[in-house]
């Protein structure tokens, strides 16, 4: 079997695997597990420009943020259609990155971390200062009766599963053609040796540009369905904490790797409620899991199974 | 109050704010100039050092005074101490890859936040400041007799705030000392412009980085003993101070003293009279946008030479 086989039978068994697992799972498991599929599109995003591309941005709670706002207002302010604030949620966050990574791709490195962060703390401070509309800390609840597109209820609890699996699916195959195709491969090496890339006539700047544009797409698109199925908006989904999560599911799973975003978002989910019954201080569980993961496993889980035997995985 | 005495108002707590803020980010810029990393764990180190002046004169009891200085020494020897086991067991393994370096950091300071969270707990607690008399200044203005001297309510500072204004300086000027005057500046200084060299030449490269990070952190935690009796303790209290820090870091150019003081002044007065004037939040939202401006387009800042 050759690997794009295996690659693509992988990716079916892996998502046959969530479908089958929504029979068997409780109520409450299978609402978390869609809230963890969700999020894993998320880091989805954030991936691809921090595993595929190699930029680390500190920032990307911005993008899920104007994807959850662009939704959520659009939906109770304006009261368009809950599809259409799919849309707007989603074409903000893109918006956001065409201006942002404008910018913030004129620096580097350490510099390109800050820059991003620091965007993104005027996002948040700016979602405060609007309080009157976004209702700030507090955040506000979307009404199930908002979020109907043609006729299906997405706050069901059968809906809400199958409609976060279709939305993980599609943005799980999405991710691991895009990376076996030429621009996916030339985003890689780029992330390998920025100048090789150029010197062998590839316009890195332009790569560097879609794939923030592309990560942001993602990210807003979890940040717009986050609020349709889960029917709440806040600004906490703003905070530098929600930059730093995506940051570490990907390491947690392996970034670079397809499957890596899920395994991180999941494994993260479950040791957080674990360490919470023990302490109020479950972000100790976090902050312990970062400097471990750069000390001993800085390629994660999928990314050491990569490297002990399944080469072949995308 | 009028205009003019609260403006002076305003400059005197911004004051204030910037000689703590300059010794903060003084912490941070020379860990990044001489180590080449950016320490995002800065502000916890702050925080420790402001709640371990917390139990220090909780422990001692008694006279203020004797719990403030016992904590002034103590908790910047505590708070650098633990920096530099963090350099060693952490940033040394990475080999202060940048990148890395700053993951690394993020998760320490949700290790040390929360460290602090189990064993000190949610609430804000106050530190009896050592002396704290009230003095008025006087105002002139002009009346029906002419030109008089008038004490306009509500316009004073504290001898304490005085003192805080006067034990910067003086902390600075020790620092200038060190890095100018010492054989330990001049390692740290040679380290700083080309690591491999110094080496070469048989500086000890790793003990100068802990040690550099160690002293980093202690003067964070200084600062953070310095305000603890006008700004309670708070295991959240760290975030500030690190933006703030970063801030001034980036306009002052990364690494260069001088400039980091200047900024400092400039950023501390500006923050304190604008959040007297302004909203605070309004003000934060265009303080940070005309840094990150500052970081794409003049990445060198007011008095750097290497680019970010």
């Amino acid at each position: 079997m050759s690997d794009t086989q295996k690659s693509y039978l992988f990716h079916t068994a892996v998502v046959v695997l969530l479908a089958g697992l929504f029979f068997v799972i409780s109520e409450y498991s299978a609402g978390r597990l869609a809230r963890i599929m969700v999020l894993a599109v998320y880091a989805m995003g954030y991936n691809l420009l921090f595993g595929y591309t190699g930029l680390l941005s500190l920032g990307h709670a911005m993008f899920f943020a104007a994807g959850i706002y662009g939704f959520g207002m659009s939906v109770s302010l304006l009261g368009l259609p809950a599809g259409a604030g799919v849309v707007v949620g989603t074409a903000a966050a893109g918006v956001l990155a065409a201006v942002v990574g404008l910018l913030a791709l004129r620096t580097r490195g350490v510099a390109f971390m800050i820059i991003t962060l620091m965007f993104a703390q005027v996002g948040y401070l700016v979602i405060l200062y609007l309080g009157d509309y976004t209702r700030g800390d507090e955040g506000f609840v979307i009404q199930p009766v908002q979020r109907v597109i043609a006729g299906v209820d997405f706050s069901a609890e059968a809906v809400r599963y199958w409609a976060a699996l279709l939305l993980f699916a599609l943005c799980l195959l999405g991710t691991a053609l895009l990376i076996t195709s030429p621009v996916g491969r030339a985003l890689i090496a780029v992330r390998e040796n920025e100048e090789r890339a150029g010197m062998l006539g590839y316009d890195t700047h332009g790569l560097k540009y879609f794939a923030v544009i592309l990560s942001a797409l993602l990210s807003g698109l979890a940040g717009a369905a986050y609020g349709l199925l889960f029917g709440y908006v806040g600004a906490t989904f703003a905070t530098v904490q929600y930059s730093i999560l995506a940051l570490l599911w990907v390491l947690l799973g392996g970034a670079g790797t397809t499957i890596g975003p899920l395994i991180g978002v999941f494994f993260m989910s479950y040791l957080i409620d674990l360490s919470s019954a023990l302490t109020d201080a479950y972000l100790f569980i976090a902050g312990l899991a970062l400097v471990l993961l750069t000390l001993f496993a800085p390629q994660g889980i999928a990314g050491e199974i990569r490297r002990r035997g399944a080469r072949w995985l995308p | 109050m009028q205009f003019g005495p609260h403006l002076v108002l305003a400059t005197l707590e911004g004051l204030v704010g910037a000689a703590i803020l300059s010794l903060t980010a003084m912490g941070l810029s020379l860990v990044f100039g001489v180590m080449r990393v950016v320490n995002v764990a800065h502000g916890e180190f702050f925080m420790l050092g402001a709640v371990i002046a917390w139990w220090i004169t909780a422990a001692i009891g008694g006279l203020p005074a004797i719990g403030f200085v016992l904590a002034l020494v103590l908790a910047p020897l505590a708070v650098g101490g633990l920096a530099g086991i963090a350099d060693r067991v952490i940033l040394k393994r990475l080999a202060y890859n940048p990148e890395r370096t700053i993951v690394a950091t993020i998760g320490l300071l949700y290790i040390l936040q929360q460290a602090a969270l189990m064993t000190f707990g949610p609430d804000a607690r106050p530190v009896e400041p050592p002396f704290n008399h009230r003095l008025s200044l006087p105002w002139l203005a002009f009346s029906d007799n002419g030109l008089m001297v008038i004490w306009p309510w509500g316009l004073s500072i504290t001898t304490y705030k005085l003192f805080i204004i006067g034990a910067a300086v003086l902390i600075l000027v020790a620092v200038w000392l060190l890095m100018t005057r010492t054989t330990f500046g001049l390692v740290m200084r040679a380290t700083q412009q080309d690591r491999e060299m110094a080496q070469a030449f048989g500086v000890p490269v790793d003990r100068v980085f802990a040690l550099v990070f160690g002293l980093g952190a202690a003067l964070a935690a200084v600062g953070a003993v310095l305000v603890v009796p006008v700004q309670q303790a708070h295991y959240l209290m760290g975030h500030d101070p690190l933006l703030l820090a970063f801030i001034v870091v980036i306009i002052g150019g990364l690494g260069s003293m001088p400039g980091t003081v200047i900024a400092a002044v400039l950023i501390g007065l500006s923050d304190g009279i604008i959040s007297v004037f302004f909203s605070p939040t309004l003000a934060k939202i265009i303080a940070t946008l005309a840094v990150a401006m500052v970081l794409i387009f003049r990445p060198q800042g007011i008095m750097g030479k290497h680019p970010a």
